[in-house]
C-alpha cells in the first residue's frame, strides 16, 4: 500500500465552501449522537417547568394577560426561552472547551478550513438544534388547551433565525472571554435580564417606557412577538420588522464572533 | 534540474511582544525530502510550524509552501499538506474512523473516494482492527498512529509533524519512526520539529539546529558532525576540578570540549596540536555534540 502523495494541480479554494461547513457539521451530528440525551433533556425541561410554573402559578391569580389567557400567554413566550437556553450557552461554553481545552479548533484550522466556515458551521448546528428543542414549550401548551394554528409551521423558522443569532453571540462571548469563570458574568448581567424582560412572563407594557424602549433592542423580544403572531395572527409590516431586527442581530453577531474566534485562534 | 521546494521560507520573524520567537529564518525542504528542525523548547519550532498553516502570521518575511504564497494562499497550501500537531487533539468521543471520515471531509477527499482513503489511513497506521475503538480508549502510541493516519487521509504532498514521538516510550517511538521512514521513501516531502537527537539522525535528510528562534547551521547529520565535532570524541570523567583541568587543556591543545552532566567531551581530536588527548572513553562524534557547542545548551 502506498501513501504517495496525489497529482500535482493547483487549488482554487474559496469561502464558506460546502465540503468545510459539511466537515464542521459531520463532526458535530456524530458527537450528537453520544449526547443527545442529557442536551435534549436540559433543552425541554427547563423551559417547560417555567411555562408550567408561571402558567399554573400566575395562571392562578390572572387568568388574562393582554387579550390571551395567560397558559397561552407563557406558552407562546417560553419558545424564546428555549431558543436561548438551546443557542447560546450551548456555543459559550461548547465552543470554549473545543477550543481551549480539547484544541479540536487547532486541528480543524490546520485543515483547509478558515474561521468563519468553522463558526458559520457551528452556528448553523445549534441554530437548527434550538429551532427543534424551541417547539417544546409550544407542544406542551397545546396539551394545556393552546388551540393549533396553521402560522405555528413557521415558528422553527422563527426559531432557527434567532437561534443562529444568539449562537454566533455565544461564541462571540466564548472568544472574548479569558476564563471560562467569566461566563458567569455575562450571564448575570445580560443573558438573565434579557430573558426575564422579553415579554415571556408579563407583557412589555407593562413596564416603564424606558424598559420598553429598551425591549426593542432584546432580540428575544422579537421573537417571543413573532411566535405570538405565528400562533394568533401576523400583524404584517410590524412583523416584519421583528423579522428584521433578528436578521440583523443574527448577521451581526456572525460577523462579530468570525472576528473574535479568529483574533483567538490566530497569533 | 533543481528539485522544487515544498517549503520556502525567508527572512522570517515572528515576536510575541518583547520576545522574539523566530528571528530571521530562512529554510529551505526540498520535495520528497525530510527535513528536522533540532532545536530544545522554546527555540521556535512549534511557531515556525504554526506560520506553515497560517495559524501564525509572521512579522516580517517570505513564506511559500508548495507554492502557494502564505498567508493569503494558506487555504490552498493546506489542502495539500497534513500536520501531526505535538498537542492530541483528537475527538476523544468519536471512534477510529469517525474521526477519519470527519477529516476526509474537511481536507475535500471527493464523496465517491472517502471510504478508499479512510481504509487506506487505517491501514497505513495499523489500526485497522481499531477502526470501532473511541478515540480515548486508545493507548498513547495508537492515538499518535491516529494523527499520523488523519494527517495522511487525503495523500498530502507535505508533511508537518510537531514532535511526533514526544512523550512515548521507546518500542513506540521505533514503530512511529518506521512509519514516517516508510512515508519518507515514497517521496511525501516532511518538515519534523524534535529535540531528540536520534529521531533527527535518523529521519532526517537535513538536520536544521535552532536556537532562540535562530538556524545556527544546516546540513546532512553526518556532514554537521564532521564539519562541528569531528570524528572522534573522548569522554573523561572526574571530580569538578580534575574536568576543568582537563577542558583547559584541552582548549590549549586547539581541541573543543562540552559538558555532558558528569563528565567533558573532548571533541575534534583530530585538531589537537600538542598530539596527545587525555584518557577517557572513545566515542564517534555525534549530533548531540554538535548541538551544544553551537548553542551551549544540553538539549532538554
Amino acid at each position: 500500500m502506498s501513501a504517495a502523495a496525489a497529482p500535482v494541480r493547483r487549488r482554487r479554494l474559496g469561502r464558506l465552501e460546502r465540503p468545510a461547513l459539511a466537515g464542521v457539521l459531520v463532526r458535530e451530528v456524530i458527537n450528537f449522537s453520544s449526547y443527545w440525551r442529557s442536551v435534549t433533556f436540559s433543552s425541554t425541561v427547563e423551559p417547560t417547568i417555567y411555562l408550567l410554573a408561571f402558567g399554573f402559578g400566575f395562571g392562578a391569580l390572572v387568568s388574562e394577560v393582554a387579550g390571551y389567557d395567560y397558559i397561552e400567554f407563557v406558552g407562546t413566550g417560553t419558545v424564546a426561552t428555549a431558543v436561548l437556553f438551546a443557542s447560546v450557552f450551548s456555543a459559550m461554553f461548547g465552543t470554549f472547551v473545543k477550543r481551549e481545552f480539547q484544541r479540536t479548533y487547532d486541528a480543524i484550522l490546520a485543515a483547509p478550513v478558515d474561521a468563519e466556515e468553522l463558526v458559520t458551521a457551528e452556528a448553523l448546528w445549534i441554530a437548527i438544534r434550538a429551532s427543534v428543542y424551541g417547539c417544546a414549550p409550544l407542544l406542551v401548551a397545546m396539551v394545556f388547551g393552546l388551540d393549533p394554528s396553521w402560522g405555528m409551521l413557521v415558528v422553527p423558522l422563527i426559531n432557527f433565525v434567532t437561534g443562529f443569532g444568539w449562537a454566533a453571540a455565544g461564541v462571540l462571548i466564548s472568544a472574548l472571554m479569558k476564563s471560562i469563570d467569566n461566563f458567569s458574568y455575562v450571564t448575570s448581567t445580560l443573558i438573565t435580564p434579557m430573558f426575564l424582560v422579553a415579554g415571556t412572563f408579563f407583557p412589555l407594557s407593562e413596564l416603564p417606557q424606558w424598559a420598553q424602549t429598551l425591549g426593542w433592542f432584546n432580540p428575544l423580544h422579537h421573537c417571543v412577538e413573532l411566535v405570538r403572531h405565528a400562533a394568533f395572527g401576523f400583524e404584517g409590516w410590524v412583523d416584519l420588522a421583528h423579522l428584521g431586527v433578528l436578521l440583523a442581530f443574527g448577521v451581526l453577531m456572525w460577523r462579530l464572533s468570525i472576528w473574535a474566534t479568529g483574533r483567538r485562534l490566530v497569533d | 534540474m533543481a528539485v522544487p521546494l515544498a517549503i520556502r521560507l525567508r527572512g522570517v520573524v515572528k515576536r510575541f511582544g518583547p520576545i522574539m520567537a523566530v528571528d530571521h529564518l530562512d529554510l529551505d525542504v526540498h520535495e520528497g525530502t525530510c527535513v528536522g528542525l533540532l532545536g530544545p523548547n522554546g527555540a521556535g519550532k512549534s511557531t515556525t510550524m504554526k506560520m506553515l498553516t497560517a495559524q501564525a502570521i509572521p512579522d516580517e518575511g517570505e513564506l511559500e509552501v508548495l507554492g502557494y504564497e502564505l498567508p493569503g494562499e494558506s487555504k490552498p497550501a493546506r489542502a495539500e499538506m497534513g500536520v501531526v500537531p505535538q498537542l492530541d487533539n483528537l475527538d476523544t468521543t468519536l471512534t477510529v474512523e469517525q474521526n477519519l471520515r470527519v477529516f476526509t471531509y474537511l481536507y475535500r477527499v471527493p464523496r465517491g473516494e472517502r471510504r478508499e482513503a479512510i481504509e487506506r489511513a487505517l491501514e497505513l497506521a495499523n489500526l485497522y482492527d481499531r477502526r470501532d475503538t473511541r478515540a480515548d480508549k486508545l493507548s498513547g502510541g495508537m492515538r499518535r498512529r491516529l494523527l499520523i493516519a488523519r494527517a495522511l487521509v487525503h495523500q498530502p504532498r507535505l508533511v508537518l509533524l510537531d514532535e511526533p514521538t514526544v512523550g512515548l516510550d521507546p518500542q513506540v517511538r521505533q514503530e512511529l519512526w518506521a512509519l514516517i521512514d516508510k512515508l519518507r521513501s515514497e517521496g511525501t516531502s516532511i518538515l519534523m520539529s524534535t529535540h531528540y537527537i536520534e529521531e533527527a539522525e535518523r529521519l532526517a535528510d537535513t538536520v536544521m539546529i535552532m536556537s532562540h528562534g535562530r538556524a545556527v547551521a544546516s546540513g546532512r547529520p553526518s556532514e554537521l558532525i564532521a564539519e562541528h565535532a569531528g570524528r572522534e570524541a573522548i569522554e573523561v570523567y572526574g571530580p569538578p576540578a580534575r574536568l576543568r583541568e582537563v577542558e583547559a587543556g584541552a582548549r590549549e591543545g586547539g581541541m573543543s570540549t562540552r559538558r555532558t552532566g558528569t563528565s567533558v567531551a573532548i571533541l575534534r581530536l583530530e585538531d589537537a596540536s600538542n598530539g596527545g588527548a587525555p584518557e577517557g572513553h572513545r566515542r564517534a562524534a555525534n549530533l548531540e555534540d554538535v548541538f551544544v557547542l553551537l548553542t551551549g545548551e544540553d538539549i532538554a
